[in-house]
Protein backbone atom coordinates (compact mmCIF):
# COMPACT_ATOMS: atom_id res chain seq x y z
CA UNK A 1 0.00 0.00 0.00
CA UNK A 2 1.51 3.48 -0.24
CA UNK A 3 -0.85 5.11 2.15
CA UNK A 4 1.62 3.50 4.73
CA UNK A 5 4.30 5.18 6.77
CA UNK A 6 6.13 2.20 7.96
CA UNK A 7 6.21 -1.51 5.94
CA UNK A 8 7.82 -3.83 7.37
CA UNK A 9 8.65 -6.93 5.71
CA UNK A 10 9.87 -10.46 6.92
CA UNK A 11 12.40 -8.74 9.95
CA UNK A 12 14.56 -10.65 11.96
CA UNK A 13 16.74 -9.26 14.69
CA UNK A 14 18.71 -11.25 17.43
CA UNK A 15 20.16 -9.57 20.37
CA UNK A 16 22.82 -11.64 22.39
CA UNK A 17 22.20 -15.02 20.13
CA UNK A 18 18.73 -14.63 21.16
CA UNK A 19 15.93 -13.63 18.59
CA UNK A 20 14.16 -10.98 19.19
CA UNK A 21 11.98 -10.57 16.26
CA UNK A 22 11.17 -13.37 13.37
CA UNK A 23 9.74 -12.62 10.35
CA UNK A 24 8.03 -10.03 11.61
CA UNK A 25 5.85 -8.16 8.75
CA UNK A 26 3.75 -4.82 9.85
CA UNK A 27 2.46 -1.87 7.92
CA UNK A 28 1.52 1.11 10.12
CA UNK A 29 -0.39 3.90 8.51
CA UNK A 30 -0.65 7.37 9.90
CA UNK A 31 -2.55 9.03 13.13
CA UNK A 32 -1.43 7.84 16.59
CA UNK A 33 -0.73 3.78 16.76
CA UNK A 34 0.48 2.29 20.60
CA UNK A 35 2.42 -0.27 20.59
CA UNK A 36 1.45 -1.96 23.56
CA UNK A 37 3.00 -5.09 25.30
CA UNK A 38 5.08 -6.04 28.55
CA UNK A 39 8.27 -4.85 29.11
CA UNK A 40 10.70 -6.85 27.60
CA UNK A 41 8.59 -7.94 24.57
CA UNK A 42 10.46 -6.46 21.85
CA UNK A 43 8.76 -2.84 21.26
CA UNK A 44 11.85 -0.97 21.97
CA UNK A 45 13.77 -3.40 19.43
CA UNK A 46 11.18 -3.25 16.77
CA UNK A 47 11.33 1.17 17.33
CA UNK A 48 14.97 1.28 17.02
CA UNK A 49 14.79 -0.87 13.90
CA UNK A 50 12.13 1.45 12.46
CA UNK A 51 14.08 4.93 13.48
CA UNK A 52 17.45 2.54 11.63
CA UNK A 53 19.65 2.51 14.51
CA UNK A 54 19.28 -1.31 15.34
CA UNK A 55 21.34 -4.16 13.69
CA UNK A 56 18.93 -6.39 11.77
CA UNK A 57 19.61 -10.10 10.60
CA UNK A 58 17.15 -10.15 7.97
CA UNK A 59 14.35 -8.49 6.36
CA UNK A 60 13.10 -4.65 5.07
CA UNK A 61 12.08 -1.70 6.78
CA UNK A 62 10.64 1.53 4.74
CA UNK A 63 9.78 4.66 6.05
CA UNK A 64 8.11 6.83 4.51
CA UNK A 65 9.24 4.91 1.30
CA UNK A 66 12.97 4.98 1.99
CA UNK A 67 14.63 2.37 3.93
CA UNK A 68 14.79 2.85 7.50
CA UNK A 69 17.91 4.68 8.35
CA UNK A 70 18.53 6.02 5.01
CA UNK A 71 19.87 9.55 5.11
CA UNK A 72 16.86 11.33 3.38
CA UNK A 73 15.21 10.54 6.11
CA UNK A 74 16.99 11.58 9.04
CA UNK A 75 15.20 15.31 8.92
CA UNK A 76 11.52 13.97 8.78
CA UNK A 77 11.60 11.60 11.99
CA UNK A 78 12.29 12.38 15.89
CA UNK A 79 13.07 9.69 17.99
CA UNK A 80 12.69 9.41 21.64
CA UNK A 81 14.58 6.98 23.52
CA UNK A 82 13.23 5.20 27.20
CA UNK A 83 16.32 7.09 28.91
CA UNK A 84 15.98 10.59 28.55
CA UNK A 85 18.51 10.99 25.71
CA UNK A 86 19.52 14.72 26.64
CA UNK A 87 22.74 16.15 28.00
CA UNK A 88 22.59 16.34 31.86
CA UNK A 89 24.80 19.17 32.16
CA UNK A 90 22.80 21.91 30.20
CA UNK A 91 19.81 23.56 30.39
CA UNK A 92 16.66 22.49 28.82
CA UNK A 93 17.02 25.63 26.01
CA UNK A 94 20.81 24.76 25.46
CA UNK A 95 19.67 21.00 24.76
CA UNK A 96 16.86 22.20 22.31
CA UNK A 97 19.61 24.78 20.93
CA UNK A 98 22.08 22.44 20.49
CA UNK A 99 20.00 19.97 18.29
CA UNK A 100 17.93 22.67 16.71
CA UNK A 101 21.46 23.59 15.11
CA UNK A 102 22.33 20.04 14.24
CA UNK A 103 18.99 19.55 12.06
CA UNK A 104 18.96 22.98 10.94
CA UNK A 105 15.56 24.29 12.43
CA UNK A 106 14.96 27.99 13.38
CA UNK A 107 15.44 29.73 16.53
CA UNK A 108 11.45 29.65 17.02
CA UNK A 109 11.19 26.32 17.10
CA UNK A 110 13.38 25.90 19.94
CA UNK A 111 10.27 27.95 22.00
CA UNK A 112 7.74 25.69 20.44
CA UNK A 113 9.17 22.69 21.58
CA UNK A 114 9.49 23.78 25.14
CA UNK A 115 5.67 25.23 25.12
CA UNK A 116 4.53 22.13 23.75
CA UNK A 117 5.89 19.84 26.66
CA UNK A 118 4.91 22.29 28.88
CA UNK A 119 8.48 23.07 30.36
CA UNK A 120 8.35 27.24 29.96
CA UNK A 121 9.15 26.93 34.11
CA UNK A 122 11.72 25.24 33.86
CA UNK A 123 13.57 26.30 30.47
CA UNK A 124 16.70 27.60 31.89
CA UNK A 125 17.04 24.74 34.43
CA UNK A 126 20.21 22.34 34.24
CA UNK A 127 18.46 19.02 32.88
CA UNK A 128 20.43 17.12 35.31
CA UNK A 129 18.59 18.64 38.16
CA UNK A 130 15.29 18.54 36.85
CA UNK A 131 12.83 15.31 38.15
CA UNK A 132 12.82 12.19 36.18
CA UNK A 133 9.30 13.39 34.40
CA UNK A 134 10.77 16.50 33.30
CA UNK A 135 13.68 15.21 32.03
CA UNK A 136 11.76 12.81 29.90
CA UNK A 137 9.54 15.59 29.03
CA UNK A 138 12.73 17.61 27.74
CA UNK A 139 13.90 14.96 26.26
CA UNK A 140 10.69 14.40 23.77
CA UNK A 141 10.82 18.34 23.11
CA UNK A 142 13.80 17.40 21.11
CA UNK A 143 12.17 15.14 19.07
CA UNK A 144 9.74 18.01 18.44
CA UNK A 145 11.82 20.27 17.05
CA UNK A 146 11.52 20.91 12.79
CA UNK A 147 7.85 19.57 12.81
CA UNK A 148 8.96 15.67 11.70
CA UNK A 149 6.78 13.59 9.52
CA UNK A 150 6.70 10.74 11.85
CA UNK A 151 6.96 10.82 15.78
CA UNK A 152 8.89 7.33 17.19
CA UNK A 153 8.16 7.67 21.01
CA UNK A 154 9.53 4.94 23.15
CA UNK A 155 7.73 4.78 26.65
CA UNK A 156 7.54 8.62 26.76
CA UNK A 157 4.53 9.00 29.22
CA UNK A 158 6.23 6.35 31.84
CA UNK A 159 5.98 7.71 35.11
CA UNK A 160 4.02 11.12 34.56
CA UNK A 161 1.61 12.92 36.42
CA UNK A 162 -1.89 11.82 34.51
CA UNK A 163 -2.94 15.29 34.11
CA UNK A 164 0.22 15.50 32.30
CA UNK A 165 -0.14 12.35 30.55
CA UNK A 166 -3.17 13.57 29.33
CA UNK A 167 -1.57 16.81 28.13
CA UNK A 168 0.46 14.71 25.85
CA UNK A 169 -1.79 12.40 24.29
CA UNK A 170 -3.63 15.48 23.28
CA UNK A 171 -0.18 16.45 21.88
CA UNK A 172 0.34 13.49 20.05
CA UNK A 173 -3.43 13.80 18.37
CA UNK A 174 -2.81 17.32 17.40
CA UNK A 175 0.28 16.62 15.43
CA UNK A 176 -1.26 13.58 14.30
CA UNK A 177 -3.77 16.10 13.09
CA UNK A 178 -1.17 18.42 11.33
CA UNK A 179 -0.20 15.55 9.22
CA UNK A 180 2.22 13.54 11.44
CA UNK A 181 2.12 10.01 11.78
CA UNK A 182 3.08 9.13 15.92
CA UNK A 183 4.32 5.53 16.95
CA UNK A 184 4.13 5.53 20.85
CA UNK A 185 5.28 2.57 22.75
CA UNK A 186 3.58 1.93 26.13
CA UNK A 187 3.43 -1.25 28.66
CA UNK A 188 0.75 0.27 30.42
CA UNK A 189 -2.52 -0.63 29.07
CA UNK A 190 -4.80 1.42 30.08
CA UNK A 191 -2.87 3.93 27.47
CA UNK A 192 -4.47 2.14 24.92
CA UNK A 193 -7.62 3.36 24.43
CA UNK A 194 -6.53 7.01 23.23
CA UNK A 195 -4.64 5.29 20.56
CA UNK A 196 -6.56 5.53 16.72
CA UNK A 197 -4.62 2.07 16.08
CA UNK A 198 -3.34 -0.81 18.04
CA UNK A 199 -0.55 -3.08 18.04
CA UNK A 200 -0.73 -5.28 20.77
CA UNK A 201 2.93 -7.00 21.06
CA UNK A 202 4.15 -10.26 23.41
CA UNK A 203 7.64 -12.06 23.04
CA UNK A 204 8.10 -10.52 19.35
CA UNK A 205 5.11 -11.33 18.00
CA UNK A 206 2.23 -8.87 17.30
CA UNK A 207 -1.06 -10.37 18.57
CA UNK A 208 -3.54 -7.93 17.32
CA UNK A 209 -3.32 -4.49 15.02
CA UNK A 210 -6.50 -3.16 15.04
CA UNK A 211 -8.66 0.04 16.49
CA UNK A 212 -8.68 -0.28 20.08
CA UNK A 213 -13.00 -0.68 19.34
CA UNK A 214 -12.57 -3.57 16.82
CA UNK A 215 -10.03 -5.40 19.28
CA UNK A 216 -12.28 -5.07 22.19
CA UNK A 217 -15.39 -6.35 20.08
CA UNK A 218 -13.43 -9.06 18.51
CA UNK A 219 -12.37 -10.65 21.97
CA UNK A 220 -15.70 -9.90 23.37
CA UNK A 221 -13.63 -7.90 26.24
CA UNK A 222 -14.55 -4.43 28.40
CA UNK A 223 -10.92 -3.12 28.39
CA UNK A 224 -8.18 -3.61 25.84
CA UNK A 225 -5.96 -5.17 29.46
CA UNK A 226 -8.85 -8.29 29.24
CA UNK A 227 -8.99 -8.11 25.51
CA UNK A 228 -5.46 -8.98 25.71
CA UNK A 229 -5.10 -11.54 27.84
CA UNK A 230 -7.99 -13.43 25.99
CA UNK A 231 -6.10 -12.86 22.78
CA UNK A 232 -3.26 -14.80 24.74
CA UNK A 233 -5.01 -17.45 26.03
CA UNK A 234 -6.66 -18.22 22.83
CA UNK A 235 -3.29 -18.28 21.55
CA UNK A 236 -1.98 -20.80 23.87
CA UNK B 1 31.03 17.32 6.78
CA UNK B 2 28.72 20.48 7.83
CA UNK B 3 30.23 22.92 9.52
CA UNK B 4 27.52 24.20 11.27
CA UNK B 5 27.00 21.09 13.08
CA UNK B 6 30.49 20.57 13.59
CA UNK B 7 30.66 24.12 15.64
CA UNK B 8 27.14 23.15 17.29
CA UNK B 9 29.24 20.14 18.63
CA UNK B 10 32.07 22.51 19.44
CA UNK B 11 29.79 24.82 21.45
CA UNK B 12 27.95 22.34 23.08
CA UNK B 13 31.27 20.37 24.57
CA UNK B 14 32.67 24.27 25.52
CA UNK B 15 29.32 24.92 27.59
CA UNK B 16 29.69 21.86 28.80
CA UNK B 17 33.08 22.73 30.51
CA UNK B 18 32.27 25.86 31.45
CA UNK B 19 29.27 24.04 33.43
CA UNK B 20 31.60 21.47 35.02
CA UNK B 21 33.96 24.22 36.92
CA UNK B 22 35.96 21.37 39.07
CA UNK B 23 36.73 19.98 35.87
CA UNK B 24 37.32 22.99 33.80
CA UNK B 25 39.77 24.02 36.84
CA UNK B 26 41.61 20.46 37.01
CA UNK B 27 42.18 21.12 33.00
CA UNK B 28 43.35 24.73 33.44
CA UNK B 29 44.98 24.84 36.50
CA UNK B 30 46.21 21.41 37.65
CA UNK B 31 49.11 21.38 34.71
CA UNK B 32 50.76 24.58 36.31
CA UNK B 33 50.44 23.59 39.54
CA UNK B 34 52.02 19.89 38.67
CA UNK B 35 55.17 21.90 37.00
CA UNK B 36 55.25 23.94 39.50
CA UNK B 37 55.55 21.00 42.01
CA UNK B 38 58.51 19.73 39.37
CA UNK B 39 60.50 22.71 39.43
CA UNK B 40 60.18 22.64 43.51
CA UNK B 41 60.96 19.30 43.68
CA UNK B 42 64.16 19.80 41.82
CA UNK B 43 65.49 23.13 44.07
CA UNK B 44 68.02 21.37 45.38
CA UNK B 45 69.58 19.29 42.96
CA UNK B 46 72.50 20.04 40.84
CA UNK B 47 72.79 20.70 37.09
CA UNK B 48 69.52 21.97 35.44
CA UNK B 49 66.93 18.70 35.45
CA UNK B 50 64.31 21.35 35.21
CA UNK B 51 65.41 22.17 32.14
CA UNK B 52 65.34 18.24 31.00
CA UNK B 53 62.13 17.27 32.61
CA UNK B 54 59.69 20.35 31.75
CA UNK B 55 59.45 20.25 27.92
CA UNK B 56 58.51 16.68 28.49
CA UNK B 57 55.82 17.42 30.89
CA UNK B 58 54.76 20.43 28.70
CA UNK B 59 53.93 17.63 26.25
CA UNK B 60 52.26 15.29 28.86
CA UNK B 61 49.36 17.28 29.93
CA UNK B 62 47.44 18.12 27.09
CA UNK B 63 47.76 14.58 25.76
CA UNK B 64 46.59 12.84 29.11
CA UNK B 65 43.69 15.16 30.48
CA UNK B 66 42.22 15.24 27.25
CA UNK B 67 42.72 11.33 26.73
CA UNK B 68 41.15 11.34 29.82
CA UNK B 69 38.50 14.00 29.66
CA UNK B 70 37.19 12.34 26.40
CA UNK B 71 37.29 8.96 27.03
CA UNK B 72 34.95 9.90 29.83
CA UNK B 73 32.76 12.05 27.94
CA UNK B 74 32.00 10.17 24.86
CA UNK B 75 31.29 7.04 26.54
CA UNK B 76 28.86 8.92 28.31
CA UNK B 77 27.33 10.07 24.77
CA UNK B 78 27.38 6.54 24.39
CA UNK B 79 25.57 5.29 27.35
CA UNK B 80 23.36 8.01 27.63
CA UNK B 81 21.58 7.34 24.34
CA UNK B 82 22.70 10.88 23.03
CA UNK B 83 24.74 9.41 20.50
CA UNK B 84 22.23 6.86 19.22
CA UNK B 85 20.13 10.32 18.89
CA UNK B 86 22.38 12.42 17.15
CA UNK B 87 23.52 9.31 14.67
CA UNK B 88 19.55 9.20 13.93
CA UNK B 89 19.47 13.59 12.89
CA UNK B 90 21.26 14.56 9.83
CA UNK B 91 25.29 14.11 11.51
CA UNK B 92 28.04 13.08 9.69
CA UNK B 93 30.78 11.01 12.10
CA UNK B 94 33.20 13.68 11.21
CA UNK B 95 30.73 16.60 12.52
CA UNK B 96 30.84 14.70 15.58
CA UNK B 97 34.39 13.87 15.88
CA UNK B 98 36.00 17.11 14.83
CA UNK B 99 33.40 18.50 17.06
CA UNK B 100 34.94 17.30 20.24
CA UNK B 101 39.15 17.70 18.40
CA UNK B 102 37.85 21.71 18.04
CA UNK B 103 36.47 22.09 21.37
CA UNK B 104 39.19 20.20 23.09
CA UNK B 105 42.02 21.61 21.05
CA UNK B 106 40.77 25.07 22.38
CA UNK B 107 41.06 23.83 25.70
CA UNK B 108 44.55 22.54 25.08
CA UNK B 109 45.47 25.69 23.73
CA UNK B 110 44.45 27.77 26.81
CA UNK B 111 45.87 25.54 28.84
CA UNK B 112 49.19 25.64 26.77
CA UNK B 113 49.64 29.50 27.36
CA UNK B 114 49.01 29.20 31.18
CA UNK B 115 51.74 26.01 31.36
CA UNK B 116 53.61 27.75 29.43
CA UNK B 117 53.38 31.25 30.92
CA UNK B 118 54.01 29.53 34.48
CA UNK B 119 56.97 27.45 33.18
CA UNK B 120 58.91 30.29 31.24
CA UNK B 121 57.75 33.19 33.20
CA UNK B 122 57.94 32.56 36.66
CA UNK B 123 59.56 29.32 36.94
CA UNK B 124 62.60 29.98 34.52
CA UNK B 125 62.50 27.21 31.90
CA UNK B 126 64.59 28.10 28.97
CA UNK B 127 63.41 27.84 25.79
CA UNK B 128 65.54 28.31 22.66
CA UNK B 129 62.85 27.78 19.79
CA UNK B 130 59.69 29.70 18.93
CA UNK B 131 56.88 29.83 22.22
CA UNK B 132 54.17 29.73 19.39
CA UNK B 133 55.41 26.62 17.93
CA UNK B 134 55.73 24.94 21.56
CA UNK B 135 51.86 25.82 22.09
CA UNK B 136 51.06 24.43 18.00
CA UNK B 137 52.56 21.31 19.45
CA UNK B 138 50.90 21.17 22.78
CA UNK B 139 47.34 21.75 20.48
CA UNK B 140 48.34 18.98 18.27
CA UNK B 141 49.23 16.41 21.65
CA UNK B 142 46.28 17.39 22.78
CA UNK B 143 44.16 16.36 19.68
CA UNK B 144 46.20 13.26 19.58
CA UNK B 145 44.37 12.67 23.30
CA UNK B 146 41.64 13.25 22.00
CA UNK B 147 41.43 10.98 19.40
CA UNK B 148 43.04 8.16 21.32
CA UNK B 149 40.35 8.39 24.11
CA UNK B 150 37.89 8.61 21.73
CA UNK B 151 38.76 5.22 20.22
CA UNK B 152 39.21 3.51 23.26
CA UNK B 153 35.80 4.72 24.79
CA UNK B 154 34.41 2.16 22.22
CA UNK B 155 35.41 -0.41 24.25
CA UNK B 156 34.75 0.44 27.47
CA UNK B 157 31.28 -0.44 29.45
CA UNK B 158 31.15 1.97 32.12
CA UNK B 159 33.58 5.13 33.51
CA UNK B 160 35.52 3.08 35.68
CA UNK B 161 36.57 0.55 32.69
CA UNK B 162 37.12 4.05 30.75
CA UNK B 163 39.38 5.31 33.20
CA UNK B 164 41.28 2.13 33.30
CA UNK B 165 42.55 2.18 29.90
CA UNK B 166 44.72 5.27 30.87
CA UNK B 167 47.27 2.81 32.96
CA UNK B 168 47.33 0.45 30.01
CA UNK B 169 47.60 3.46 27.06
CA UNK B 170 48.78 5.96 28.38
CA UNK B 171 51.46 4.51 31.52
CA UNK B 172 53.63 3.06 28.85
CA UNK B 173 54.17 5.27 26.61
CA UNK B 174 55.48 8.24 29.59
CA UNK B 175 58.05 5.17 30.48
CA UNK B 176 59.37 5.12 26.80
CA UNK B 177 58.79 8.55 25.70
CA UNK B 178 62.41 9.46 26.56
CA UNK B 179 61.74 10.81 30.19
CA UNK B 180 63.78 8.58 32.34
CA UNK B 181 65.92 6.87 29.85
CA UNK B 182 66.89 8.21 26.83
CA UNK B 183 65.07 6.68 23.85
CA UNK B 184 68.62 5.85 22.48
CA UNK B 185 69.82 4.16 25.76
CA UNK B 186 66.77 1.89 26.02
CA UNK B 187 67.10 -1.57 25.26
CA UNK B 188 66.79 -2.45 21.18
CA UNK B 189 63.12 -4.07 21.52
CA UNK B 190 62.03 -0.96 23.58
CA UNK B 191 63.57 1.66 21.79
CA UNK B 192 62.17 -0.08 18.51
CA UNK B 193 58.53 0.11 20.69
CA UNK B 194 59.07 4.04 21.59
CA UNK B 195 59.55 4.52 17.89
CA UNK B 196 56.02 3.80 17.08
CA UNK B 197 54.71 5.41 20.07
CA UNK B 198 53.18 8.90 19.36
CA UNK B 199 54.00 10.83 22.71
CA UNK B 200 57.67 9.88 22.15
CA UNK B 201 57.56 12.10 19.12
CA UNK B 202 55.51 14.78 20.96
CA UNK B 203 57.91 15.17 24.08
CA UNK B 204 60.79 14.93 21.35
CA UNK B 205 59.26 18.15 19.57
CA UNK B 206 59.14 19.83 22.67
CA UNK B 207 62.68 18.66 23.96
CA UNK B 208 64.23 20.35 20.37
CA UNK B 209 62.32 23.33 20.95
CA UNK B 210 64.10 23.72 24.21
CA UNK B 211 67.16 23.06 22.95
CA UNK B 212 67.68 24.85 19.85
CA UNK B 213 66.24 26.95 17.54
CA UNK B 214 66.31 24.64 14.55
CA UNK B 215 62.68 23.26 13.56
CA UNK B 216 63.03 20.95 10.93
CA UNK B 217 63.23 18.17 13.28
CA UNK B 218 60.35 19.92 15.34
CA UNK B 219 57.73 20.21 12.44
CA UNK B 220 58.81 16.21 11.29
CA UNK B 221 57.93 15.07 14.96
CA UNK B 222 54.59 17.36 14.62
CA UNK B 223 53.99 15.66 11.61
CA UNK B 224 54.24 12.02 13.16
CA UNK B 225 51.97 13.41 16.26
CA UNK B 226 49.30 14.72 13.56
CA UNK B 227 49.48 11.51 11.38
CA UNK B 228 48.67 9.70 14.58
CA UNK B 229 46.10 12.32 15.28
CA UNK B 230 43.90 11.47 12.18
CA UNK B 231 44.46 7.81 12.30
CA UNK B 232 43.10 7.84 15.88
CA UNK B 233 39.89 9.80 14.59
CA UNK B 234 39.88 7.84 11.27
CA UNK B 235 39.73 4.33 14.26
CA UNK B 236 37.21 6.59 16.16
CA UNK B 237 35.00 7.26 13.46
CA UNK B 238 35.00 3.72 12.30
CA UNK B 239 33.27 2.84 15.94
CA UNK B 240 30.38 4.83 15.72
CA UNK B 241 28.09 3.00 14.38
CA UNK B 242 24.74 4.50 13.06
CA UNK B 243 23.42 0.96 13.54
CA UNK B 244 24.39 -1.00 16.90
CA UNK B 245 23.64 -4.60 18.45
Amino acid sequence: MVNNVISIHGLTVVRSGRPVLERLDLEIGAGVTGLLGPSGCGKSTLLRAIVGVQQVEAGAVNVLGKPAGSAPLRHRLGYVTQAASVYDDLTVRENLRFFARVLGCQDDEVARAVEAVDLGDHADAVVGRLSGGQRSRASLAVALLGRPDLLVLDEPTVGLDPVLRRDLWKLFHDLADQGAAVLVSSHVMDEAERCDQLLLMRDGVILAHDTPEAIKQHAGAEDVESAFLSIVEAAA
Amino acid sequence: MTPRITLAVAGRVLTQLRRDRRTAAMLLLLPCLLISLLWWMFDNTYGDPFNRFGPALLAMFPFIVMFLVTSVTTLRERSSGTLERLLAMPMGKLDFLLGYALAFGLVAALQAVLAVTVSVGLLGLDIQGAVWLLGLVAVADAVLGSALGLFVSAFAQTEFQAVQFLPLIVFPQILLCGLFVPRDSLPDVLEAVSNVLPLSYAVDAMTHLTLGTQTGQVWQDLLVVVAFALGGLALGAATLRRRTP
